[in-house]
């Protein structure tokens, strides 16, 4: 394993300094307004402990709401189809444009599908698939995979997307005003929407007791692509079930406030029942879930409803962007699902932490996010895709980059490290201090630090 | 085996002992107050970006609608009677044809005052695409009809049969770009709630 894979790609994005800190501040910005938005809720304690509960029980119960779901569902005139994996989900979706000649699809925002790379797939075999959320557009037109979960394009400034409409959507050559290139974006895409026979969508939350789900968004991207589209394609993930609608009143008041400091997002969808000669077809996908679950030390990371404030508050993250993760899914609660995807791709991105729990204090389920990465570590080295001294090097470069001390004088310590930690060096920790200017720092500071660091993680 | 019993076995497999499921109780401790409640909906709507108006009768939302629009030549669509004078109902087939709705009023059940939510189903109007589709969106609400919170809000609505449903709160928007906020990203550009 390549130790400080995480770190190489960080390596790009630290380029230019500035940038980073322009990324660093906008997520604390967005992790401020959770703050505010969940202060303003006396409840917020009692709720985030009931939503992890309710999705605690879901989990211990699943094989029973999955059919639950299914059957109300089907009683609501929706198709149910099961996919095993990524690949069988993506076989579901093309034969379902195929049996109706469609060529091009339009989508909303769908983490799932990302996961399973349909894009790519559908492509292949002739099909275009449209992202409609405007920041997944925008990096779609980049040739990029979104860099976070709810804010996809969150690392790239105005002027480069830009550029980018400029060539793709013909805005005037330099215009970065936000206002302009939504309007442009709205245009095009509603000419999108008005053309395409087929919709497909993710899903926030699946109800077993009406077989209903719901789709949260604020640009009413999915509605506008469902409700002109013949047939309505949802993909889900086994875990979003919760058992009752009531449920939502806690799951929508968490949602939105943990993820923009939002009160509630524009629209939340209730689909139920097709509309009058429209089909809706739902895809129940396990790719792995089944897997996590029978994971007793992991199985709390999917009672994850994607909100990103583990994101918005990781000081690695923050300083990193999404795509040093190299994963579908980036930030924590990603650096826990994507090793049971691929134990051995991933066996870098439990490292990439510093462990200071920030992460599940901001949960709206309370996921334990640093105990499991801490329990992962112990998994991939037990499993020989890691060797024990690199992987304190990662500890080492966590910290490096999550505090400012540590960061300014990593020049100084790196140094030092090829006394003690050669390996890093040959790995490139620089990625994380080059273009800066290091203070001279004593001998000593990285050595005491190197040591307790260790005995703290050993 | 087919997948469904392969996924379902592996789950069942895997699956944790039985835990039980938690009481909401706790979330319907809070004190009803209408007027508190209205106020709070006023304060919270205008802050997510719309506009409200408080009014005595349809002819003062027509009045204030004709003000804020010029809709000489404009479609309006509102499958509300009180609104023939200024609108034509939906009644096609083909929703694309709504394409050029500038200004689309709809009836709401309630309205939720932590939030600013609305929420509407498909009991009060037919076609979907009506919430997203026009230029500006606007809303009736009763004033008796607001609900401090959403557990109050998901009580009124637990045991109801609809196709479709949806919290509506504010007017579409974004902030994808630099975290800069834009009304109007894909759905209407502006939301009124008349507040009758
Ligand atoms: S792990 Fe928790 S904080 Fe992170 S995205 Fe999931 S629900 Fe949100």
């Amino acid at each position: 394993m390549k130790v400080a894979d995480h770190a190489q790609r960080a390596k790009e994005f630290n380029k230019d300094e500035k940038r980073v800190d322009w990324h660093d501040e906008t997520l604390w910005f967005i992790r401020q307004k959770r703050d505010r938005a969940s202060h303003n809720i006396p409840q917020w304690e009692e709720l985030r402990n009931t939503a992890s509960q309710i999705k605690n029980h879901t989990l211990s119960n699943l094989h029973h709401y999955l059919q639950e779901f299914e059957r109300n569902a089907q009683a609501n005139g929706v198709t149910i189809h099961w996919a095993a994996n990524a690949e069988e989900h993506n076989n579901i979706i093309l034969k379902l444009l195929q049996e109706r000649n469609i060529s091009q699809m339009v989508k909303s925002k769908s983490m799932l599908t990302e996961e399973c790379h349909l894009n790519d797939f559908l492509g292949d075999h002739g099909i275009e698939v449209i992202d409609s959320d405007l920041g997944e557009r925008i990096v779609q037109l980049a040739k990029e995979p979104p860099s976070h979960i709810v804010l996809p394009c969150i690392h790239k400034k105005k002027e480069e997307i830009g550029e980018l409409f400029h060539e793709h959507l013909g805005t005037p050559k330099g215009s970065a005003d936000p206002q302009l290139l939504t309007e442009a974006a709205r245009q095009s895409l509603r000419n999108v929407f008005l053309t395409r026979k087929a919709a497909l969508t993710g899903v926030n939350f699946a109800i077993a007791e009406t077989g209903e789900f719901v789709v949260c968004t604020n640009e009413g991207n999915a509605d506008m692509g469902v409700h002109l589209a013949d047939i309505h394609i949802a993909s889900m993930g086994i875990e979003k079930l919760i058992p009752q609608r009531r449920h939502l009143g806690l799951f929508l008041r968490l949602l939105t406030r943990s993820a923009t400091g939002q009160p509630i997002t524009t629209y939340s969808s209730h689909f139920a029942k097709p509309a009058k000669g429209k089909a809706m077809h739902i895809i129940l996908v396990d790719n792995g879930r089944s897997r996590q679950l029978g994971r007793p030390d992991f199985r709390a990371s999917l009672k994850c409803i994607r909100c990103s404030a583990c994101f918005n508050t990781c000081p690695v993250y923050r300083r990193s962007g999404g795509h040093s993760y190299n994963a579908v899914i980036a930030g924590p609660i990603g650096s826990i699902l994507s090793p049971n995807f691929d134990m051995k791709k991933h066996a870098d991105l439990p490292f990439a932490s510093t462990l200071c729990g920030s992460c599940s204090n901001v949960c709206p389920v309370k996921i334990d996010i640093h105990d499991q990465l801490y329990k992962w570590r112990q998994v991939i080295v037990q499993e020989g895709y890691a060797d024990p001294k690199k992987t304190v090097a990662m500890q080492v470069m966590a910290k490096t980059l999550a505090s400012p001390t540590m960061y300014r004088i990593a020049g100084k310590a790196a140094r030092t490290t090829l006394k003690y930690a050669p390996f890093v060096v040959n790995n490139k920790l620089n990625a994380w201090y080059l273009h800066r200017d290091m203070p001279e720092v004593p001998k000593s500071s990285f050595g005491e630090w190197y040591s307790k660091n260790r005995k703290n993680n050993d | 085996m087919t997948s469904k019993e392969q996924i379902l076995a592996a789950v069942k497999a895997s699956q944790p002992d039985l835990k039980e499921l938690p009481s909401l109780d706790f979330f319907y401790q809070d004190n009803l107050n209408q007027d508190e409640d209205l106020a709070q909906f006023i304060e919270t709507v205008e802050f997510i970006g719309a506009k409200t108006y408080r009014v005595n009768s349809y002819e003062e939302i027509i009045a204030q609608l004709q003000q804020d629009f010029d809709l000489k030549g404009k479609r309006v669509i509102s499958p509300l009677n009180e609104f023939s004078t200024i609108a034509e109902k939906y009644t096609g087939a083909d929703n694309h044809t709504l394409a050029d709705a500038e200004l689309i009023i709809l009836p709401t059940h309630f309205a939720v005052a932590e939030n600013g939510a609305c929420w509407i189903d498909d009991h009060l109007f037919d076609e979907r695409l009506m919430l997203f589709i026009p230029q500006h969106l606007a809303f009736v609400l009763k004033k008796e009809e607001v609900v401090p919170t959403m557990h109050r809000a998901y009580e009124r609505i637990a045991g109801k049969s609809y196709g479709y449903g949806a919290f509506v709160a504010g007017p579409s928007k974004t902030a994808d770009i630099e975290q800069s906020l834009v009304l109007g990203a894909h759905g209407p550009r502006s939301l009124r709630v008349f507040i009758i």
